[in-house]
């Protein structure tokens, strides 16, 4: 909980989205400092990949405010970094681990400007590639890579334009448990040493459990903010839910039980049961 | 058999006026095919550039009715597919059902403009197999100008074209306008095939928008060598198979169709090959 002096990384002010007149949520304030860690919980359909489409720039907000790094977000920001869900990719995709990086770098950017600055890119591509330990297969179809590796990659992909902020979209979705270690494991060595916010969406909150500063717990419009420990209890989520649901805390985990009927069943996945036994 | 591959009067026809603008043709289209053929692969669109070529078809079944130059009819069937396509069908399942649907009604369209049509029957063939014969003045210039247009379009969009031929949800994430760029290419692949029509036919589209395309995907998932690939393979099943064509007198398209599929297979053989050691060479 590093609540300094510094301007926020992220704002949000009285910020609302509806879609005609159905309203996905409002009111919402929300302050990430740098280097802090900001878990997005709740079902599917309350708004998780939509908070941060408007963060990415991509979705105006209805009404308030909303600052990433000190200004109205724009599309191809290289403040932002963003890792998305691991996804399957061809195996004859004819792109290599570094291109993937580059991409992310001035992927966005239209023109012959790749004859320009080869040489930093080059650079800044191979050191966010050492970041993430990915240097091995910078010149491996990426497609043939496994998931853990991909998502190193995208990692990478992330913070090669030295981000401000990194938004991370279910980035632990169909990985192991190891590769859910190395992937939280290095968003918060990113933190630690460029003071990055994380903004981080998942419906599992133990595997990143120990880095969580703060939790923002989005369900049908209503929502919570605030440290794991106020927030992951039975009453703020019984609330929330406008059921009876339990938080039980076995021996480093947080359970949670009775949110299900209440899920919108879009997606398979250990969505309304949080992380009963090993996880995923 | 001696008739498939023979050599007797080759060099003979190659002083050929006729013949020269044909492989300047053909060489011109090699590079724009072999550019684009890689992405078309990533994109998984070769049901969509086939569906182009169809529409290219009816479109010049339709000049060659109405009198108009054939060439310009298949620009704007090709164009106007390609079109439909990038607009009706970005979701790749639905895409799939759409070219169908669209596909099957241009084809007989274009199969009742060629029954229309009473003129000369070598016209009608050579618009489904093609021939090196309709290569004229006219269509040169036309070449040129369409590949000075693809070459200066793609120079500006080339690198957010990776980015969302490859990569499409990360691409929309970081602002790519993924969807205007799915409608550009679509144009672009529509102009290169209506191009690529006149030469190997619109049946035989294929083999220079996919198979380039497709073959060095194989070999290398280096963008920039699976393009240079890519062209070299379209130049040599153009020209190669335009200078086999010569002497036995059959249509180009074969011989570019199985050139292309020897290199494919080649290719194919390459990365089997290399796939037995690790794969994370």
């Amino acid at each position: 909980m590093s609540q300094t002096a510094a301007p926020p990384a992220l704002s949000l002010r009285g910020a609302g989205l509806r879609f005609g007149d159905r309203t996905l949520w409002s009111g919402l304030d929300l302050d990430v400092s740098p280097g802090e860690f900001v878990a997005v919980l709740g079902p599917n359909g309350s708004g998780k990949t939509t908070l941060i489409r408007v963060l990415l720039g991509l979705l105006p907000l209805s009404e308030g405010e909303v600052r990433v790094a000190g200004h109205v977000p724009r599309r191809g920001s290289p403040e932002i970094g963003y890792v998305p869900q691991q996804q399957p990719l061809d195996p004859d995709l004819p792109l290599r681990g570094r291109d993937l990086v580059g991409l992310g770098l001035d992927g966005h950017r239209f023109g012959p400007g790749w004859l320009r600055e080869r040489r930093t890119r080059r650079e800044r591509v191979d050191r966010a590639l050492e970041q993430v330990g990915g240097t091995r297969y910078a010149g491996a179809p990426v497609g043939r890579l496994s998931g853990g590796e991909q998502q190193r990659l995208r990692i990478a992909q992330a913070l090669v334009g030295d981000p401000a902020v990194l938004l991370c979209d279910e980035p632990l979705l169909s990985l192991d448990l190891s590769h859910q270690r190395t992937v939280t494991r290095l968003i918060d060595e990113r933190r630690r040493a460029a003071d990055s916010a994380v903004l981080f969406v998942t419906h599992e909150i133990n595997p990143v459990l120990p880095l969580v500063d703060r939790v923002l717990y989005l369900v049908d419009g209503r929502f919570r903010i605030g440290p794991t420990s106020e927030v992951m209890t039975s009453e703020v989520l019984s609330e929330l839910y406008r059921t009876e649901v339990d938080v039980l805390r076995v021996r480093d985990r947080l359970v949670v039980v009775g949110a299900e009927e209440h899920d919108h069943h879009e997606a398979p996945g250990p969505r309304d049961v949080l992380a009963v036994g090993g996880g995923a | 058999m001696d008739e498939l591959l023979s050599f007797d009067d080759t060099l003979e026809l190659l002083g050929e006026p006729f013949v020269q603008n044909a492989l300047i043709a053909c060489a011109v289209l090699g590079v724009v095919a072999g550019l684009l053929a890689p992405l078309v692969v990533s994109r998984g669109m070769s049901f969509a550039v086939h569906g182009t070529a169809e529409l290219a078809f009816t479109g010049g079944a339709a000049a060659l009715l109405v009198g108009l130059e054939i060439g310009l009819g298949s620009v704007i069937g090709a164009v106007v597919a390609a079109t439909i396509f990038g607009v009706l069908g970005l979701r790749r399942r639905e895409r799939d059902s759409v070219i169908g649907v669209v596909m099957a009604f241009g084809l007989g369209l274009g199969v009742l403009f060629l029954s229309l049509y009473d003129g000369r029957s070598a016209n009608r063939f050579g618009l489904l197999t093609g021939s090196i014969v309709s290569v004229d003045g006219t269509n040169l210039w036309v070449l040129g100008a369409v590949t000075v247009l693809v070459l200066a379009t793609l120079l500006v969009v080339h690198r957010p074209l990776l980015f969302a031929s490859t990569d499409p949800d990360v691409a929309l994430a970081r602002g790519v306008p993924v969807r205007a760029l799915s409608l550009v290419f679509a144009v672009l692949v529509g102009l290169v095939t209506a191009l690529a029509v006149p030469i190997v036919g619109a049946i035989l589209v294929l083999s220079v928008m996919i198979v380039p395309g497709a073959a060095a995907n194989r070999v290398t998932a280096s963008p920039v060598l699976a393009t240079l690939l890519a062209i070299a393979i379209a130049e040599v099943s153009l020209v190669g198979g335009t200078i086999l064509s010569l002497a036995p007198g059959l249509p180009v398209s074969a011989f570019v169709a199985t050139i292309g599929f020897i290199a494919y297979l080649l290719c194919r053989l390459v990365a089997r090959l290399r796939g037995r050691a690790p794969v994370r060479a």
